[in-house]
């Protein structure tokens, strides 16, 4: 102990203490803090980052912006998450074709891979609803438990859903031009995720309001209505009285007064020589 | 008179003076006619004279749905249940099992899934009813254009106008009983409306509901008011309206032979007897067929009624369109009033327009009189064209309900044209009030000419197409006359001179002043039949110094 007293009033002792101060914190920090984000390595996840950043140069930072800032065009997409990645670019929504009322589902070009990949870069830039996995949005395959599954959806969809898609998810019209779209032949992930994230003007059903049990009974709803028979025959569009009005009219009463001509174009003066 | 007797007389007859019936079908229509007095009924109406022509049958499509809707509906009430008891619902159709439903919605989907033949009957009840109304429709304008509702008709067309409107409501009805989300979001419509009343309107709904929406009440009453009072009203006045259509006789197109104290047809039997019959099974076959092919009012995948959900596309049946669209493009205006009572304008006024819309058509025929001051009974029928102020009236009424029907689908009209649907409302609004002033001038015009063109046929005769070359050189088309018959036919129509304002001093020379009605009176009549409104028809000499004189033009 001496000795390190006598040595106390060393020149280089503030030196040394300095060091060790900071060789703690350091020590310290290292050993507690979380393996941080920043670290450069070359796992998977990093190089999907990376992958994605391209395409997402390529593809949508023109409205975006280089880092996904968002600009005049489009908006920022810190927080967006994966899921809304998946939806918007799996139904070809985004990139989209012009600017408008709303963006229209079209062909997507890019592959699943490519996807996940400018997912994975999005999720990068602020954490947000993470694309589900089969289990999450998959409908029970038991007929039993999936025929229970519809019926909540069903209560659950005419509830939440039915006052903008129609009861039978045949869409609608929403103010200035936008709308609901059909959810016939929506895959059942794209529909998980666009209640996860609510694109456009549809409103999000995050897990806090709508658990991820509910949303897979809309999944198991929806996709029972598009492929249940028609029980009454032809659906007409499953839109209301609006196209039993016009088929009523044309086929029926059309019909008939067709009949009615017919029957008084024959009586007897018109017999034939 | 004769008839009277012949029963008398027929009756008191004792047996062993009459003939001894040739077989048991006499023997039997014997022993009823002792009874009924049917002989003398059936010689007097069996061979009843009907023209022919298609529109006439338009009236007996009504009828054969009419018919069709009662059987079918009669079937129903065995199966359903008006109550709107809360029941869970554990039947056949799964994607419904296990849900909380009243006992109306439950029947009604057992109706479909359960009942055999159910689902078939329910569709044909309600394609039925789509068909009849419409049909009524388009009888009511036929009656309209050519003006079958003259006299002595007035009370006949009042009749059918009612069963037009009676049609609206009772199809209102019974779109209403299922409780499913569709009819309980046309309830809620209702109740809306009636609320927008003042004063009386929270009244009303109090009553009529028996307590705060939706209640337990609404739907057993609407299933008496649906089964019971309105079809028996109009049981009765399809019965009167049918009893005024033999007695009146039955109109005819104006041609070679037929005046207006006769009727040139076919007698009822057999002709007509056959072919009525004939057409009936014709309508339930076509409407049956309707059934089979195409869904109406799926029930089941509309779900249960809660006040709290709603579907997009809620629109009621096409003939209650009108009003849907009366309240889609009226801006949502609401007033307060008297400290805090609220007047719903946006609702009122729409509720206000609706019997103004329906009785508009109703008045013409007694408009029409007036102005024109005809009182003489009508048995040919106008052309439209001959009638242009008429026409043009009743096509502005047709495009204005169309433009309703638009503003009443008008999200699908958004949806299916990539149209925003703030743009069509706004449309609707001009088109309420530019739509039908422009189909008004437009029709006139457009009869005017038609009469100009029947003016030229009569004169000229018809285009033969064949070019003939004369000896100085010119070409000319051959025109062939018309035929005795379509001369007579085209010029049989009168052409009514327009009302003169009495003269400015009476007889004794004091200044007599006319009244602001017998003012307008001229001026109407003037516009109906005036310079300009209607063309002269062709006149003997005027058809005799063409065809006589130089060739043809």
């Amino acid at each position: 102990m001496k000795k390190l007293s006598a040595r106390r009033r060393h020149p280089l002792a503030a030196v040394v203490v300095l060091l060790l101060a900071l060789a703690a914190t350091g020590g310290l920090y290292a050993a507690f803090a979380p393996a941080g984000k920043a670290q450069a390595d070359s796992s998977a996840q990093s190089l999907a980052i990376d992958e994605g950043k391209k395409l997402f140069a390529v593809g949508c930072s023109s409205c975006h912006g280089l880092n996904g800032q968002g600009t005049s065009d489009g908006p920022s997409l810190v927080g967006v998450g994966s899921a809304a990645v998946d939806f918007q670019v799996g139904t070809g929504r985004m990139p989209a074709q012009q600017p408008g009322a709303q963006v229209p589902s079209k062909k997507n070009v890019y592959s699943q891979a490519e996807i996940d990949q400018l997912a994975a870069y999005v999720a990068s830039l602020g954490p947000g609803p993470v694309a589900p996995t089969t289990e999450q949005y998959e409908p029970s395959s038991n007929e039993v438990t999936n025929a229970e599954q519809v019926a909540k959806g069903g209560e659950l969809f005419r509830t939440n859903c039915a006052q903008c898609h129609n009861f039978a998810g045949k869409g609608g019209a929403l103010t200035n031009g936008k709308y609901a779209p059909s959810l016939e032949g929506v895959d059942a992930k794209h529909i998980y995720e666009a209640m996860q994230t609510g694109p456009q003007n549809m409103p999000s059903f995050p897990d806090t309001t709508m658990p991820e049990e509910q949303k897979r009974e809309i999944v198991a709803f929806v996709r029972h209505t598009n492929d249940e028979p028609n029980q009454g025959g032809l659906a007409l569009g499953s839109l209301g009285p609006v196209t039993e009005g016009l088929f009523g009219w044309i086929f029926g009463l059309g019909t008939l007064i067709v009949i009615a001509i017919w029957v008084a174009a024959h009586t007897t003066k018109a017999k034939k020589s | 008179m004769s008839s009277a007797s012949g029963t008398k007389s027929s009756a008191s007859k004792p047996a062993s003076t009459r003939a001894k019936p040739a077989n048991k079908a006499e023997a039997t229509a014997d022993w009823v006619d002792g009874r009924l007095g049917i002989y003398s009924l059936a010689k007097a109406n069996l061979r009843k004279i009907f023209p022919d022509h298609w529109s006439f049958m338009l009236g007996e499509i009504c009828l054969y749905s009419f018919i069709i809707i009662i059987l079918t509906g009669v079937y129903l009430t065995l199966f359903f249940k008006p109550s709107m008891a809360e029941t869970v619902y554990h039947g056949s159709y799964l994607p419904l099992n296990g849900i909380r439903m009243s006992e109306a919605y439950a029947s009604t989907v057992n109706i479909s899934f359960e009942v055999r033949g159910g689902l078939l009957i329910r569709q044909i009840h309600h394609w039925a009813a789509l068909v009849f109304v419409a049909a009524m429709f388009v009888h009511m304008m036929r009656v309209f254009f050519t003006g079958a509702f003259r006299k002595p008709r007035e009370i006949n067309w009042l009749f059918g106008f009612l069963l037009l409107c009676l049609g609206f409501f009772d199809g209102f009805f019974g779109y209403s009983l299922p409780d499913d989300l569709l009819s309980g979001t046309g309830i809620r419509f209702m109740e809306g409306a009636i609320l927008a009343v003042p004063i009386v309107g929270t009244y009303i709904q109090m009553f009529l509901f028996g307590g705060e929406f939706p209640g337990t009440d609404i739907i057993p009453r609407f299933f008496t008011i649906h089964v019971l009072l309105i079809p028996g009203i109009m049981l009765g006045l399809l019965v009167a309206h049918l009893i005024l259509v033999f007695y009146h006789k039955h109109t005819q197109w104006a041609g070679p032979g037929k005046t207006e104290k006769n009727v040139v047809g076919m007698p009822l039997m057999p002709v007509y007897m056959a072919k009525a019959g004939g057409f009936f099974f014709l309508v339930f076959g076509i409407i049956a067929v309707m059934s089979a092919v195409a869904t109406i009012n799926p029930v089941w995948a509309y779900g249960p009624y809660r006040p709290d959900q709603v579907s997009t596309d809620a629109q009621p049946d096409w003939y209650m369109g009108f009003a849907e669209g009366l309240i889609r493009f009226m801006p949502g205006w609401e007033i307060s009033v008297w400290g805090g009572h609220t007047l719903n304008l946006g609702v009122f006024i729409p509720l206000m327009i609706f019997p103004l819309v329906l009785v508009a058509i109703a008045v013409w025929p007694f408009i029409e009189s007036w102005v024109t001051g005809d009182k003489r009974e009508h048995h040919i029928l106008d052309r439209p064209r001959n009638a242009p102020v008429r026409t043009a009236f009743g096509a502005a009424w047709i495009a204005l309900y169309l433009v309703l029907l638009v503003g009443g689908g008008n999200d699908l009209v958004a949806t299916h044209l990539h149209m925003s649907i703030n743009t069509i409302t706004y449309a609707v609004r001009v088109g309420f009030f530019v739509v039908p002033v422009l189909t008004f001038i437009v029709t006139k015009r457009w009869c005017l000419g038609l009469q100009r063109r029947d003016k030229d046929k009569v004169l000229h005769g018809r285009e033969s197409g064949i070019i003939k070359r004369l000896p100085h050189g010119e070409f000319v088309e051959v025109h062939t006359p018309l035929p005795q018959k379509d001369l007579h036919t085209l010029t049989a129509h009168e052409q009514p001179r327009p009302l003169e304002l009495p003269a400015e001093t009476d007889e004794n020379g004091v200044a007599r002043k006319a009244g602001a009605i017998t003012k307008a009176r001229v001026k109407l009549s003037e516009g109906f039949y005036g310079e300009g409104n209607q063309i002269a028809k062709p006149t003997t000499e005027e058809y005799h110094e063409i065809t006589s004189g130089h060739g043809h033009h």
